[in-house]
């Protein structure tokens, strides 16, 4: 049974309140607990959710063809689905989300929801509040897979994409977001592979201290303890860097990765709707073209047609550039936060590991 | 001891080497622990005369220089070989002749050679019978010594390519950070992300030191160490070779008073004269060998623990040498990252 969509239902969470609180393995599925503060009072909603859950409310959102506009809106980004052990291609699609045992994917999953949430046409679907509030998992019905979605991925998608713009203001966006969806995807990729030779190096310094504890030996020598010492020292040298590494690569992830990541899927996000103007584009000249050389007999309705056209694409076009002023908007200020975080706690971290080597050298040059 | 207060020559490669070979022919039986050359390298050699100008090359000549200037130091801190001739010719002296034997420590290198050796004395068929277990247990530590090294510098090995890879890594990413911030059209978020990217390149820079710290300083020490254990080696093999010695002058007594019983028997004086000074000289040598033998096992000794001792020195030194270098990195590092934050924050 497909829910019942209310127009003008209101949230009753804090939008800054939702969180996903923890990721569960379950076998080989991933669930995830939602924890929203009730907007009015106290306490708390806390559900359960899997990845086609997620799925479910975004096709709900995808398929409000009622409100006015809907295909101008630049929809929250869900990303890719995740899978317990994730094959190769699963990996790739899911990038850095895919690392620090799915704490990343749950933030991510997280800023969807507020994205979600917050924004002023779509906090305002029923199907938010029963992912965020019910006890009983939304219907887990397939809906139908509505096209909103990649539609540039389509056959004539390539051809249509490059098809002229009749304002300024969205031709010079779209000719924006063609580049900055290539550098961010680059950008993003670039620092996975920093991230993950960090964690290379942070288990080769593992390695490291394992084999220089097995030179470590209890022998009445005294020559012997003295090497013993040396070697033990420098285990425990290479077992803190691991550690620091360690804690490098997780700063790299939470903060900058996230974000880098973030952007790329907003700017896919963009392409689409950006896109879906610019089909409806091509099919309203068609309609003025199809009403200019109409018979007599057909006029009429070819105006119609037109008419109709013409004003769905308006209302696209008057949403569009609104969703294209708050993105732009909060895309500087996303930047700007994970930019100050990254940078915070990598001299956190940096300032740690100088005092811990500091005590180190302390011991070093104290052993006889 | 030398003939002025500073001084410099210059010296090939090869008369490194041939250093090396005139140190141990005259070593030979006493027992001394002789500090191995560096290795041949046709590859690291090749491309530096061809005059590549690239980074490994660069690198290979450092890797190189440090090598030969640890080798010399080791030579002149040891009491024994400082006062050797060919050690101070070798520093002091305006021309040398040119190293000829060098071909038995070439391409194959010095621990096939050391290896070699051993195999030589362990198949001499008469076993020794050890009254002290001391050199027996010492054998066989130095032996697993020499496996953990082995396996230490393999770990060592894995990090220097990570960090090296890292610099990589993080070269692309400020490549692709700059390309980001020159589409960008918020004026703000792409003078911030242009200069991410020229920090990330300061961090290459970083990682690069950091590979190079790992290598010259640990990997370097490692491998040293592994052809140290292998000299160290060589030396119980040179006891050895000094009891074979003694045991085969005695089986050659045995044998010449033998011939005297026999001559003695026969009734041939003549000869008797003969066979009573062989047995004076074979006796005579017998004394000396035995002599050497016990010289050649106190020196033994004395080398191996103060090899230990000095391997402590070494291991302790470089070790500190290394987190120093850390440190510094790291004060580096905070620079660079406290002079972006106020960027960062002023984007928006």
């Amino acid at each position: 049974m497909m829910e019942e969509v209310k127009e003008g239902s209101v949230l009753s969470v804090q939008t800054n309140g939702i969180k996903v609180s923890e990721v569960v393995k379950d076998g080989d599925s991933l669930t995830f607990i939602i924890i929203s503060q009730k907007l009015s009072g106290t306490g708390e909603y806390h559900v359960a959710r899997t990845y086609d859950d997620f799925d479910w409310l975004q096709q709900h959102l995808f398929s409000q063809e009622e409100v006015p506009g809907i295909q101008g809106i630049i929809f929250p980004p869900l990303p890719a689905r995740a899978q317990v052990n994730p094959s190769a291609k699963v990996m790739k699609q899911l990038g850095l989300l895919a690392l620090g045992d799915w704490k990343p994917y749950g933030a991510a999953l997280e800023q969807f929801l507020q994205q979600v949430a917050s924004h002023s046409v779509l906090c305002k679907n029923k199907a938010l509040e029963d992912f965020l509030t019910s006890t009983e998992p939304p219907g887990r019905q397939k809906s139908k897979k509505n096209i909103l979605n990649r539609l540039s991925q389509a056959v004539e998608g390539l051809r249509k994409e490059g098809h002229k713009d009749v304002e300024d203001f969205f031709q010079n966006e779209r000719d924006l977001n063609q580049a900055l969806t290539n550098c961010t995807k680059v950008v993003a990729e670039k620092f996975l592979d920093v991230v993950q030779t960090e964690q290379k190096i942070s288990v080769a310094c593992g390695h490291f201290s394992a084999a220089l504890q097995m030179c470590v030996e209890s022998a009445e020598d005294p020559d012997k303890q003295d090497f013993s010492r040396v070697c033990k020292s420098l285990s425990e040298v290479f077992s803190s860097m691991g550690k620091h590494m360690l804690s490098v690569a997780e700063n790299d992830t939470d903060s900058l990765g996230l974000g880098l990541d973030l952007d790329s899927r907003y700017q896919d996000a963009e392409k689409e709707m950006l896109f879906r103007r610019t089909c409806k584009l091509v099919e309203l000249e068609a309609a003025q073209r199809n009403a200019e050389r109409a018979k007599p007999v057909k006029k009429a309705a070819m105006e119609e047609v037109k008419k109709t056209t013409e004003t769905e694409f308006n209302q696209i076009s008057v949403m569009a550039k609104q969703e294209i002023m708050e993105l732009k908007r909060a895309r500087v200020q996303w930047f700007q936060r994970a930019l100050v975080l990254w940078c915070e706690k990598q001299l956190v971290t940096a300032k740690k590991n100088t005092e811990q080597l500091n005590l180190h050298l302390e011991k070093v040059r104290a052993l006889a | 001891m030398f003939r002025s207060q500073t001084f410099s020559v210059r010296r090939r490669f090869s008369d490194f080497l041939g250093l090396y070979e005139k140190l141990s022919v005259k070593q030979c039986l006493q027992g001394c622990i002789i500090p191995p050359p560096p290795e041949k390298s046709v590859m690291g050699m090749t491309k530096v005369k061809v005059g590549m100008d690239d980074p490994s090359s660069v690198e290979f000549v450092e890797r190189r220089r440090a090598a030969l200037e640890r080798y010399l130091q080791r030579i002149v801190s040891h009491p024994t070989l400082l006062q050797d001739p060919d050690v101070r010719e070798f520093l002091e002296r305006e021309e040398l002749p040119r190293a000829v034997n060098t071909q038995a420590l070439s391409g194959a290198g010095f621990l096939k050679m050391i290896n070699k050796a051993s195999d030589a004395v362990n198949k001499m068929t008469i076993k020794m019978n050890e009254a002290d277990t001391w050199f027996e247990d010492k054998f066989q530590e130095v032996e697993n010594e020499e496996q953990q090294l082995r396996k230490l510098s393999a770990v060592v090995d894995s990090l220097v390519n990570h960090r090296k890879e890292l610099c990589m890594n993080t070269a692309l990413f400020a490549k692709s950070m700059a390309m980001l911030g020159n589409s960008e059209d918020n004026t703000a978020l792409s003078r911030a992300l242009s200069q991410l990217a020229e920090v990330e390149d300061k961090m290459e820079a970083l990682h690069q030191e950091q590979a190079a710290n790992d290598f010259f300083v640990l990997g370097e020490l490692l491998c040293d160490y592994i052809r140290l254990v292998g000299a160290v080696r060589g030396c119980f093999d040179q006891r050895m070779r000094a009891w074979q010695r003694w045991q085969d002058a005695q089986s050659s007594l045995q044998k010449k008073r033998e011939a005297e019983a026999k001559l003695l028997w026969a009734n041939k004086p003549d000869k008797l004269q003969q066979a009573k000074d062989d047995i004076t000289e074979w006796e005579s040598r017998v004394t000396q060998y035995e002599r050497d033998f016990d010289r050649v096992g106190m020196m033994v000794r004395k080398e191996v623990l103060r090899f230990e001792k000095e391997k402590v020195k070494d291991f302790k030194s470089q070790i500190i040498r290394y987190l120093e270098s850390m440190l510094q990195s790291q004060q580096r590092l905070i620079k660079f990252w406290e002079a972006f934050l106020p960027e960062a924050k002023a984007i928006a």
